[in-house]
């Protein structure tokens, strides 16, 4: 079993609404894969199916090599979710909440206590949720989510209206569960927080996937032609880069940004250059972000559906 | 049926119930108007209007009753035998409007509340299953009912006790028929109000609606019960036990029901996410 969750032309509506339109997509055991995508995409009914709460209308699902549909809850006794606005009984404490939580999923009151101390939430158990911040709360549905040790953790925008500690503790959440082998699916419109987490991304529009893939592979297939930063000690003397072989273009912004037609041209262009007697201070090919790549996908999907 | 998971959400709504004093209070204020005020100042004012033409009329009302009830009176005085009557069987019915109007105050929002507070949410991507989760409501919902039966038949037991058998020169409070009453009769038309108060629950979109719906549950089942009740105290034998016993498998048919249709997509607003 590679995928740890896979969707083959899953469909599922509201009324008329089209939530998920034959939505395609894996996502590999031990990975962070990330949905992304606008507001209104499908990904929070994505999850939704992922765990059974919702049952697709059309399509074949399958987690952890179990049907959601017909083992729902043993499905749901290996999946941790943490929603977009995390929700408990306000009247009760942390403890009760968290106790309440380890019950219904079978955990003992050490594995509680030990999810509250990892999200160091444990000073404030003996406080009602009511009087909690936005971050504590957060805090407190992390530990909710991996209390019985998931073996997938779904992720539902979970750092919208953070503040920027709480929307660490997200991500150090993530790249730790990674860490140990888990499977991670985070949905987030915010390209800044799948950068540098995303093992595989699934680009989502209108309820189905436009493109997956790692980022890698994506920016392959996306923004073909490799850019390369170079700085000299005399910037003068890189203005004729442009004209040497195998580059494209040459924009100067603080530094000069030349687009190579192949990567594999690089060293022999930086040989040149030092026979030339530039001496370089900087020379560095620029990983597109997670930012360049998402518009350049969207741009390239806008172009073929015309 | 993991019984953990139907007890913990059981006990979790109830911890809630208690920790919200608005909430309750204002129940029981109405527990004690209905089954302390209302029958002490009822009782007192019987006890002591003996010089007066109203104990001519009550009598006169008495004497119309049925055989069975008038038979059953006890005390030597008119005024006794009024007021031995307006406990046993005038008041009967307050023993269920109480408990039902507050089983369902309390039951037409625990499953729509879990909606609106979003922490169903949680509950639908738990391995709790629905039927667990109804169970457990449904005996969340129950219990501030029948525990308010119980208190409340105690503290009406001591008032009739207190002013009535002051009179009659006995402690005569709870008769045969008010025990079959409480124990046999009163639990099954409670727990069948609430299995149809908690579909409500879960279908409608807002609590507001729930309590309305349940409302229109509620007064039809206290009218049903006010015709039964005095049918009970009256005439506590083997009509009475078998009133219970259908009351008993209408509730559980229905509660049988209820979970079966629980749905775990009603915990989500599904109708406008995506």
């Amino acid at each position: 079993m590679n995928q740890a969750i896979h969707f083959g032309s899953v469909s599922k509506a509201f009324g008329s609404v089209h939530a998920v339109e034959a939505l395609d997509f894996d996502a590999p055991v031990g990975a962070v894969t990330v949905l992304l995508g606008p507001n209104g995409a499908g990904k929070t009914t994505t999850v939704r199916l992922t765990t059974g709460a919702l049952v697709a209308d059309r399509g074949d699902i399958e987690v952890l090599g179990l049907h959601p549909k017909v083992d729902g809850d043993e499905v749901r006794s290996r999946v941790g979710i943490v929603p977009p606005k995390p929700a408990f009984y306000d009247q009760l404490t942390g403890w009760e909440n968290l106790r309440f939580a380890a019950r219904i999923f079978g955990a003992d009151e050490h594995a509680a206590l030990d999810a509250a101390e990892r999200f160091v939430i444990q000073d404030a158990l003996t406080q009602e949720v009511g009087g909690y911040s936005t971050g504590m709360r957060t805090r407190l549905a992390l530990a909710r989510a991996v209390i019985h040790d998931p073996q997938v953790l779904l992720l539902d925008e979970p750092t919208a209206g953070l503040d920027p500690e709480s929307a660490r503790n997200v991500l150090d959440l993530i790249r730790e569960m990674a860490a140990r082998g888990r499977t991670i699916v985070l949905c987030t419109h915010l390209l800044h927080e799948a950068e540098g987490i995303a093992d595989h991304i699934v680009l989502m529009n209108k309820g189905h996937a436009q493109a997956s893939g790692a980022p890698a592979e994506l920016a392959g297939r996306y923004l073909a032609d490799p850019v390369v930063v170079f700085d000299a000690e005399d910037r003068t003397r890189l203005r004729d880069l442009a004209d040497r072989p195998g580059v494209l273009s040459v924009v100067e912004n603080g530094s000069v940004h030349a687009t190579l037609e192949d990567l594999d041209r690089l060293p022999d262009l930086v040989a040149e250059l030092v026979l030339d007697g530039v001496r370089l201070t900087r020379v560095e090919p620029l990983e597109p972000t997670l930012e360049e790549l998402y518009f350049e996908m969207q741009r390239s999907h806008r172009k073929s559906a015309k | 049926m993991n019984w953990g998971h139907v007890r913990i959400v059981a006990g979790t709504d109830l911890r809630r119930l208690f920790k919200s004093k608005d909430y309750w209070i204002p129940l029981v204020i109405m527990a004690g108007l209905f089954f302390v005020i209302i029958p002490l100042l009822v009782l007192t004012m019987l006890g002591r209007l003996e010089q007066t033409g109203f104990v001519t009329q009550v009598t006169d009302i008495v004497g119309r009753l049925p055989a069975q009830v008038t038979d059953a009176a006890r005390g030597e005085t008119a005024t006794a035998r009024a007021g031995y009557i307006a406990a046993v069987f005038l008041l009967a019915p307050i023993a269920i409007i109480v408990p039902v109007t507050i089983s369902a105050a309390v039951g037409s929002n625990v499953i729509v509340g879990e909606r609106e507070r979003g922490t169903g949410e949680f509950l639908a991507h738990s391995p709790i299953t629905m039927r667990e989760l109804y169970v457990g409501k449904l005996i969340a919902s129950l219990v501030p009912g029948f525990l308010a039966t119980i208190v409340g038949f105690s503290a009406y037991a001591l008032v009739v006790n207190l002013t009535v058998g002051a009179s009659i020169g006995t402690w005569f409070f709870p008769t045969a028929g008010w025990v079959m009453l409480i124990v046999w009769v009163i639990p099954p038309f409670i727990a069948a109000a609430l299995a149809v108060i908690l579909r409500i629950s879960a279908r409608v979109k807002s609590a507001a609606a729930a309590q309305q719906a349940s409302s229109l549950v509620t007064l039809p089942v206290i009218i049903l019960s006010y015709g039964v009740s005095a049918t009970v105290v009256i005439a506590p034998g083997r009509s009475a036990f078998a009133i219970g016993a259908i009351a008993w498998i209408v509730a559980i048919a229905l509660a049988a029901r209820g979970a079966s249709k629980m749905k775990r997509e009603r915990l989500l607003g599904v109708a406008s996410e995506t």
